[in-house]
Order: structure tokens, then C-alpha cells, then sequence
């Protein structure tokens, strides 16, 4: 597939169908990660409470994958592999918010009030997600397309011979993700079968 | 004849020492810098690898919990 040449991207350009899904699969699962807490707190049911754990857990694998990316392209792109541009501190930080989830998860060994301590956190940590990686970074100047009246997704940033790559693998990674997140639901449900049996 | 001068010609495009500006011939730079994205892709490959291998793991020693729970719980006796 042909791709736009351009000065310093050059063929890193070909990194949009990698890095970039890392994110919106890590988005769309901790997105079905904080709908599964607010089920549970509505019923009660653990078994949304083992969905919101291990999407949040797949979501922050995908997550982690996009910032090694991430600083791998801006290695050879932007000149070093962490500039403090807005996005990957933002992206840091909500990345640190996933972690202080689990270690609240943790923290607790009485099942049922971790799961719902564990829940109420979730929802307010992917309520945080917005601001951190949608709103601040078009606020300020930022390395990154698509920040700070720096357009992405725009005519010259993504033309259509990137589209009919990008939005496949984009479909694709958002899968994979979604399919390792529900071998690991599967597993913690037999888990929780033969723990409560 | 027309072969000659076609290797030739490829000769001379193969051998020709390309143009070095100030951007240095480093391996992650050389050839449009291509081998960032398969850094990246080794990056993402090895991730999903560790992280399908600490599932089987995890699998592996919930088998053996359950086969241990079984082994010791009694068989239950036939309703007749």
C-alpha cells in the first residue's frame, strides 16, 4: 500500500496502524470496564465485577504497548523518546490512575467490598480519562497530530490510502483486545465457580 | 547487448553511494527509517506474547487447584 512520503516521519508513518489502535483499544476497553462497575453497583453481581477488572487489565496492557510505541516513534521522529509533550504526560497519568486500581483492588480481601470500593473508583478514574487524554492535550501546544491546532485526521494527516489500512486494523486490535479480555472473564468465572463451590 | 547494458545499469544503481546530508546512516534511520515500525511491531508482539504466557500460567495453576480440589474431595456416592 502506498503511503504519503513526508519529511522526518518518512516510512514511521506506517506506526499509524500500530500505535494508535494500542490507544483506542485501550480506550474501548476500559470504557466497557467502567459500564461493567456501574452494572455491578446498579446489581451486585460479581461476575460484572470480574468483567470491569480484567478489561481494565487488557486495556492498560494495550496502554502500556502504546506508550513504548509512542516513545519508540518519537525517538526518531521528535528527537527523543520522552519530551514531556502534553499527551504522553497526560496519557501517563491516566495510566498510573489504572494502576492505583488494581492496587485498591488488591488491597482488599473481602470480595464484595472490593468490588464495590474497586467500582466506584473506576468510574470516576475513566470520567478522568476524558479530561487527560481528550480535552487538555487541544488546550496547549503538543507534538502530537490532532493537539493543540495541530489537525489530525485531517486530508493531509490521514488521506485514504492510510484510511483503508488505519480503519481495519484499528476494527482488528479493538477484537484482539476484546478477545483476550474475555479468555481472562472466562477464566476468573471458573475461578469464582470453585471458589465459592 | 541489451542485457549488458541492463546489468550494467543495474550495477551502477546498486553501487551508487547515495547522498549523506548531516542525517546519519544509522540502522533505525536507514531506508526511511522502516525499521522503527518493525521495532514497534516487535514491541507490540512481544507484549501480546508475555501476556498471553502469564494467562496460560495462570490457567496452568487453576487446572492443578482444580484436579487438587477433586483428587481430595470424596466421590460422591451414586443415588440409587
Amino acid at each position: 500500500m502506498p503511503v504519503p512520503a513526508k519529511d522526518i516521519l518518512n516510512e514511521t508513518i506506517r506506526n499509524l496502524h500500530f500505535h494508535v489502535p494500542m490507544w483506542f483499544t485501550m480506550i474501548v476497553l476500559f470504557g466497557i470496564s467502567c459500564v461493567s462497575s456501574i452494572q455491578y453497583l446498579r446489581k451486585g453481581s460479581l461476575e460484572r465485577d470480574i468483567v470491569a477488572a480484567e478489561a481494565a487489565n487488557v486495556g492498560l496492557l494495550f496502554g502500556i504497548m502504546g506508550l513504548i510505541t509512542g516513545a519508540i516513534w518519537a525517538n526518531y521522529t521528535w528527537g527523543a523518546p520522552w519530551s514531556d509533550d502534553i499527551k504522553q504526560l497526560c496519557t501517563a497519568i491516566a495510566l498510573l490512575m489504572y494502576f492505583a486500581y488494581f492496587v485498591l483492588r488488591s488491597s482488599f480481601t473481602d470480595i464484595d467490598k472490593r468490588a464495590r470500593v474497586s467500582a466506584v473508583y473506576n468510574v470516576f478514574a475513566f470520567a478522568m480519562l476524558f479530561p487527560l487524554i481528550f480535552i487538555i492535550p487541544r488546550m496547549t501546544d503538543s507534538l502530537h497530530p490532532g493537539n493543540g491546532g495541530n489537525p489530525a485526521f485531517s486530508q493531509y494527516d490521514l488521506d485514504n490510502e492510510l484510511r483503508k489500512v488505519f480503519y481495519p486494523a484499528v476494527v482488528g486490535w479493538i477484537l484482539l483486545g476484546i478477545w483476550i479480555a474475555q479468555i481472562r472473564i472466562r477464566m476468573r468465572r471458573l475461578k469464582l465457580k470453585s471458589f465459592l463451590s | 547487448m541489451n542485457i549488458v547494458s541492463h546489468i550494467a545499469f543495474v550495477a551502477s544503481a546498486l553501487l551508487q553511494v547515495p547522498q549523506e546530508g548531516p542525517e546519519m546512516a544509522t540502522l533505525m534511520r536507514s531506508n526511511g527509517k522502516i525499521y522503527v515500525v518493525v521495532a514497534v511491531i516487535v514491541v507490540i508482539w512481544l507484549g501480546v506474547l508475555l501476556y498471553l504466557i502469564s494467562i496460560d500460567r495462570k490457567l496452568s495453576r487453576l487446572e492443578k487447584a482444580e484436579a487438587e480440589k477433586n483428587r481430595t474431595r470424596p466421590t460422591p456416592t451414586p443415588v440409587v
